[in-house]
This record gives C-alpha cells, sequence and structure tokens, in this order.
C-alpha cells in the first residue's frame, strides 16, 4: 500500500473516531438552527411582567392609553408634580408615571418617570397607542371638515404596492427569473462557510504539524517516508474529513428541506411551482394564499436543481483550493515553530486576509459588480470567498475558470515552497526563526 | 565490499559547516560505534545515512549500490530526541510506524505480538501512549524501529532514559540483532557501553573524522608501550636500578597490600627484560602491556584536536 494512503486513512480515522467530530458533525447545525429558534422566539415572546403605570392626564383626550399585555394605567386624579416623582412612585408602588401634558394634540411629548429603565418594546407600544388615538382623532375632524364620509377608504385605495420581478439573461440568450435577495443569502452563508471551514481545517493541519514536532515522533516518521508526501497525506487526511462532514450536512439538509416542505405545504409540487404560470389556480387547488405562494416560486426558481449542483461543484471546488493553499502555509508555520503559542505571529498575516476576504464577500452581497470585488474574485488568497458570493449571482465561465485557475497554480506554488520550509522546519528546535530564516531555508 | 559507505561527504548549515569532507565505511554485521562531542555532526551524519536530510556533495552506498529513497525500509532508526503520538493507541501506533515501513498489516501485527510478548507487555496495547512512563514508551520504540528486520539499524544514544535493567535487556537485544545478521550504527557519549558491544569505530570532531577502524586496532595503536607490574608490598626495592635505562617509570603507587607500577619503554628491548628484573625481587601478581581506554582515547583526540 501506497505511504501517503497510509498517512491519509491514519489522519482520517483519528479523527473520524474522536467524539469531538461527531459532536461537531451533529451540534453544529442544531445550534444554528437553535440559535435562529431563539432568536425568533425572544421577538415573538410577550412581554409578561405585571407593572402598574400611573398616568397624570391634562389632556382632553379620555384614557388615550389601555392595558398593554400585563402592564396596567391607573388614571390618577391626585395633584402630583413631576418634582415629587419619586415620593408618589415610592408611596404607590407603582413602575412608572407617565405625564400627558394638555397640549398633547399640537405638541405630542409625554414625560415617564420610572426607577426602572424602561423596556424599548414597552415604550413603543406606548407610543404606537398615544399616535394612533392622536391621528384618529385628528382624521375624524378632517373627515368632518371635509364633507367626504368615505375618504380614508378612497386614500386606501390609492395604495400601489410595486413588485419586481428579475429575469436573469444567461450567456445562452434565455432568461430565467430568480430573486438577487435569495441569491444573496445563499451567496453570503457559502463565502462564511468556506471562510470558517478553511480556518478550523487549516488550523487543523497546523496543530498537527506542531503536535509532531513537539512530540518529536517527527524524525521517526521523515526516516520511514519523505516529508512532502507525509505532509500531503496529512492535509489530504484532513480534507477528507471536511468533507465527509460536509457530505453529511448535506444529506442532513436536503433531509430537513424535503420534511419541512411536506409539513408546510403538501400538495405543492415545486417543479409545477417553477412552471406553472396561472398561480390563483395552484393556490385554490393547494389551500395557500397568493403571496406564500408567490415567494416559494421565486425561491423555487432561484434555487433550481441545475444551480444547486452548480454551485456545490464550485463550493467543494473552492474549498478545496482555499484549504489547500492556506493548509500548506499553515503547516510551514506550524514546522518553523515550537509551540502555538509562537505560531500566531505568523499566523495573524493569514488570518487577516481570510478576514479581509470575508468582509470583500459581504461587500459583494450588497452589489457583486464593484472593482475591489471583481479582482479580489481573482486573488487566490480571498477568491474562494468573495467568487463564491459573487458566483450566487452569476458568473461568466471564464472568469470562474480564470479564477480557478490562478487559484490551483498558486496552491501548487505555495505548497512547493511550504514543503521546503517544512522539511527544514520540522528538524530546528529551539528559537523561533525569522521571516529571513525561513526564506534561507528554501534555499536548503 | 562494505556493507555501508558513505564517501566525502559535505553538509552546510546556514552559518556552519556541519560535515565537512567526512568518509565512513561500515563491514557487515558490524556494531559500528559513531563517537564525538556533541554538536560534532554525528547526527547530521545519521540524518543523511537515514535519507532525512540530502548531503551537499559526496555519496552513499548500501551494499554497493547508490542509497535510494525505498532503501529507508531497509533501514531502522531510533532518534536521540524520540516521541509517539501522546494520544494514539500503543497498539495502532506501532503498527502504523510498521506500515510506513512497508510491513503489510498481517505481517504487522504478527511481529508485534511476537514483540510484546517477549518484552511482556501484551497487556499494553490498548493503552494510550500518555498512559506510559518514559521508559516503556522507549520500549515501545524500540520494538517499532526493530520490527521491520531491517538489514542495517541506527541507535542514537539508545540508553539514555533506561534503568541498568533495561539497558542491559536492549544492549542484549541489539547484540541478539547481530547474530541474526544485523549491521548497526551506535551513536554515543557512553564510551564504557562502546567497549562493551562495538566492534568497530568512528569519532568524529569538529564536523571532520579524526579515526576510524576496528576497535582493538585504534586502542593498539594509542597504546604507548607502557607496562603495568603489580607486585605483594613488601622490601624496598630498588627501581631505577630495576627500571635501568630502557624504561622510564611513570607511576609506582601502592594501595593496601598492592603496588602498582607503570613503566614506559624507552629502548628496543623485549617485553620481558622487565618481568625478568623483578622475577626474584619482587612477588608479582601481575604483568600486563596498559591498553588505553576508549575514554582515554576519546579525551585525547579530541583535546588535542582543538
Amino acid at each position: 500500500m501506497n505511504k501517503t494512503l497510509i498517512v491519509i486513512s491514519r489522519e482520517f480515522s483519528t479523527r473520524v473516531r474522536k467524539k469531538t467530530f461527531l459532536v461537531t458533525t451533529i451540534l453544529v447545525p442544531l445550534l444554528f438552527i437553535g440559535l435562529y429558534a431563539f432568536m425568533i422566539w425572544m421577538m415573538a415572546k410577550k412581554d409578561t411582567q405585571d407593572r402598574r403605570i400611573a398616568v397624570v392626564n391634562a389632556s382632553a383626550i379620555e384614557q388615550p392609553i389601555k392595558k398593554i399585555n400585563n402592564t396596567d394605567f391607573v388614571y390618577t386624579t391626585d395633584s402630583v408634580s413631576q418634582e415629587r416623582a419619586s415620593d408618589y412612585l415610592t408611596a404607590n408602588n407603582y413602575y412608572a408615571i407617565l405625564w400627558i401634558p394638555a397640549d398633547v394634540m399640537t405638541n405630542a411629548e409625554v414625560v415617564m418617570h420610572s426607577f426602572s429603565q424602561i423596556p424599548p418594546s414597552l415604550e413603543g407600544d406606548i407610543r404606537s397607542q398615544l399616535r394612533n388615538r392622536i391621528e384618529g382623532i385628528k382624521k375624524a375632524a378632517v373627515i368632518e371638515e371635509s364633507g367626504l364620509p368615505d375618504l380614508e377608504e378612497k386614500l386606501d385605495a390609492t395604495r400601489t404596492p410595486v413588485r419586481i420581478r428579475t429575469l436573469k439573461v444567461m450567456e445562452t440568450g434565455e432568461s430565467k427569473e430568480s430573486s438577487s435577495a435569495i441569491a444573496a443569502i445563499v451567496g453570503v452563508v457559502a463565502g462564511m462557510a468556506i471562510y470558517i471551514f478553511i480556518l478550523i481545517y487549516a488550523s487543523q493541519v497546523m496543530q498537527g504539524v506542531i503536535q509532531e514536532k513537539t512530540n518529536r515522533i517527527i524524525e521517526v516518521l521523515v526516516s520511514s517516508i519523505k516529508p512532502f508526501p507525509f505532509l500531503m497525506g496529512k492535509i489530504i487526511g484532513v480534507a477528507s474529513v471536511g468533507l465527509l462532514q460536509f457530505v453529511i450536512w448535506i444529506i442532513f439538509g436536503g433531509v430537513a428541506i424535503i420534511a419541512l416542505q411536506s409539513v408546510l405545504m403538501p400538495g405543492v409540487d415545486l417543479e409545477a411551482l417553477r412552471n406553472s404560470a396561472d398561480l390563483a389556480q395552484m393556490a385554490q387547488s393547494s389551500g395557500m394564499d397568493m403571496a406564500q405562494l408567490e415567494t416559494m416560486k421565486r425561491i423555487a426558481l432561484t434555487i433550481d436543481p441545475g444551480y444547486i449542483i452548480g454551485f456545490t461543484t464550485a463550493f467543494i471546488f473552492y474549498f478545496l483550493g482555499g484549504y489547500l493553499l492556506y493548509a500548506s502555509l499553515f503547516a510551514a508555520i506550524g514546522a518553523a515553530v515550537d509551540n502555538e503559542t509562537d505560531s500566531q505571529q505568523f499566523m495573524t498575516p493569514l488570518s487577516i486576509v481570510l478576514i479581509v476576504a470575508l468582509y470583500i464577500g459581504i461587500a459583494a452581497m450588497r452589489n457583486p459588480e464593484t472593482p475591489i470585488v471583481f479582482w479580489a474574485s481573482f486573488i487566490p488568497f480571498t477568491s474562494p470567498v468573495v467568487m463564491l458570493v459573487r458566483m450566487a449571482f452569476g458568473v461568466p465561465t471564464w472568469e470562474i475558470l480564470t479564477s480557478a485557475a490562478i487559484l490551483v497554480a498558486t496552491f501548487v506554488f505555495f505548497t512547493w515552497v511550504s514543503s521546503k520550509i517544512y522539511r527544514v522546519g520540522i528538524l530546528m528546535y529551539g528559537k523561533k526563526p525569522s521571516w529571513k530564516e525561513m526564506y534561507k531555508w528554501l534555499k536548503y | 565490499m562494505s556493507f555501508f559507505v558513505a564517501r566525502n561527504i559535505v553538509k552546510n548549515y546556514a552559518n556552519h559547516r556541519a560535515l565537512d569532507d567526512v568518509s565512513i565505511e561500515l563491514p557487515e554485521r558490524a556494531v559500528y560505534g559513531l563517537l564525538g562531542p556533541n554538536g560534532a555532526g554525528k547526527t547530521t551524519l545519521i540524518r543523511i545515512i537515514t535519507q532525512i536530510t540530502g548531503p551537499d556533495s559526496g555519496t552513499l552506498f548500501f551494499k554497493g549500490k547508490p542509497l535510494v529513497p525505498a532503501d529507508m525500509t531497509r533501514i531502522g532508526y531510533l532518534p536521540e530526541e524520540r516521541g509517539l503520538y501522546k494520544k494514539m493507541k500503543v497498539g495502532d501506533q506501532a503498527l502504523y510506524l510498521a506500515r510506513l515501513k512497508g510491513l503489510s498489516r498481517h505481517d504487522a501485527i504478527t511481529q508485534l505480538k511476537a514483540w510484546f510478548e517477549k518484552f511482556e507487555i501484551q497487556g499494553w496495547w490498548d493503552k494510550k501512549v500518555e498512559e506510559l512512563s518514559k521508559g516503556m514508551a522507549q520500549k515501545v520504540q524500540f520494538i517499532t524501529t526493530v520490527l521491520h528486520k531491517p538489514e542495517l539499524l541506527i541507535f542514537d544514544e539508545p540508553f539514555s532514559g533506561f534503568d541498568p535493567i533495561n539497558v542491559e535487556l536492549l544492549k542484549n537485544e541489539i547484540l541478539e540483532l547481530r547474530r541474526q545478521g544485523a549491521t548497526i550504527i551506535f551513536s554515543t557519549h557512553n564510551m564504557g557501553s562502546v567497549e562493551e558491544i562495538c566492534s568497530h569505530i568512528a569519532l568524529i570532531n569538529k564536523s571532520r573524522k579524526i579515526v576510524e577502524g576496528p576497535i582493538n586496532t585504534i586502542r593498539e595503536t594509542y597504546a604507548n608501550d607502557s607496562y603495568r607490574i603489580s607486585i605483594k608490598t613488601g622490601p624496598e626495592l630498588d627501581i631505577p636500578a630495576l627500571t635501568g635505562s630502557e624504561f622510564e617509570l611513570i607511576s609506582d603507587q601502592t594501595e593496601g597490600s598492592r603496588r602498582d607500577i607503570i613503566l614506559q619503554k624507552a629502548a628496543d628491548v623485549p617485553a620481558n627484560t622487565l618481568l625478568n628484573r623483578f622475577l626474584d625481587k619482587a612477588d608479582i601478581l601481575s604483568y600486563e602491556k596498559v591498553i588505553p581506554s576508549m575514554n582515554d582515547i576519546f579525551i585525547k583526540l579530541v583535546k588535542s584536536n582543538v
């Protein structure tokens, strides 16, 4: 059996057999779902705290604010002054006092005193109740004055929602309906995933290299197998762990989407939806409302099977390309230092480049056609993230091929450079080398 | 034909020359001691022989053929600084290293089982390396070094970190491997073990080879025609009369009931001359030619090489 294969299988099996692999593979998607669910829950959660707020109403409006969730408003006739607010709050155990001035109709500025920081949602609710009430009174007056009792209905009828159908024109001449908002989300999620994957797995390679060096097992290993095939075996082994994890997630995700679709929209066939011209008829047969179906259709049109396959292929390619580039550099760093603390100095510039790539990727989500985004999608250190975001919006084939070719050429070059540094570095102990010394190692 | 030859090896590092035109020759089945002070270039030479690094110039021959990467599987190397994967199980790890040396999985397992039995460590197979003591880990390393039955074995300071019982065990294993046909390179500072097990030595100092050859020949070469005569203490002796002009007194020490007199030959006379003169004057316990220890030779050569 080829020695590189033996190394690959060790790197793969020791990592996959670890509990952390199982845990991260299952936990990471669950964590994301959980986080998302938690945020939705937090936003949807009602305010359940019991509060009593005293209202000193100097205006002519009768009881302008009514109970909000569990907060009661008590209209008081006690004579209190704003200067004595604190004593009054303590004496009556109120949560707050709300002062509505006499001229609230013309100058809608109210004051609230409280010992607590009033939550923004409660403040917002009070504001909107008061506004609705004042606007209602004013509206009634205007209608009265105009002598048009159906003025409000007439004004409502002037509201005109505007929808934009974006049609992407292909090089082949046909046009395809798509949603740029959905493309942007897909692109940026994929870009972030690539960024995280590269960082996690490239660091794993580096940790492995440092471990072998500090363990002093490396000298035994390189007396059995040459450093270059050994390093390649390690890099490929770790990459296959990443790919396995990725495949598991795709299967998870696919199953989850199919399950969600059959639960939320039974009886809607995505393929039929894509091709259907008459949504109204479909809406009737599936018992869903028009707006929902329309959104669904746009998602289905943007993410069709061809797009999924093309995008997934590009994702895997850029993950592997970017990973190989960074992993070989990280391996060289790992070989050059004696422990992980020392690696920071060399890692920082690389991490900064990766973070810059992520930010350009996010910028590309807003506008995929700026010059900086364009060039960053060719520079191999940023292209894995940036090109992927751009691709979500559609990129000419020649650009993708050029960017891919540059990436391949660069990682071949840097793998060669890194293997030189690696070969020398793994046997050097003691002081931390300078950049200049590492450059010298290239010539050994 | 020599078993292994390194010819005119030169290796430079950034700021110094680690090996300067060094040549060595190993006869088959030799236990070849590679000696020299720290930083002399021993480890660099070993790394070139194991093909961990390449020489800047010079040639290497394994059994008459130029050394190639495939020869890595014919060499077993136990480095001075040695380690194992801490989190990996002993058995898995030994298997991994054996397979990298070209053994099939099946052969590796059979061989490993046999060695584990021999060292009585069968129970360690599923233990993690971090659970082992240093001496225990070194036993595992020794096994992985010799497992693939290499024709050439290289041990760099093999006994450091072992207790005397394990040193003895290891020494016997090394000699046993030699009996089975292996040729051994043995790098060390410990001159006692050199005299005990080496058949040949090379001394390297300051990147150059100073001396090479069979150990007995070298010791003979550095013997300076001194003789030690040990007698029972007793009546006063007229030493100058006994030595005459042919011998020069080097030392005369009395310890308890024994008196050691060391004399160096100054003229070309048979060694028996001295014995004849002492024969009726004193009670002779022993008479021998003084052969310097490797330790003495080592120190002498390194110091004169400054």
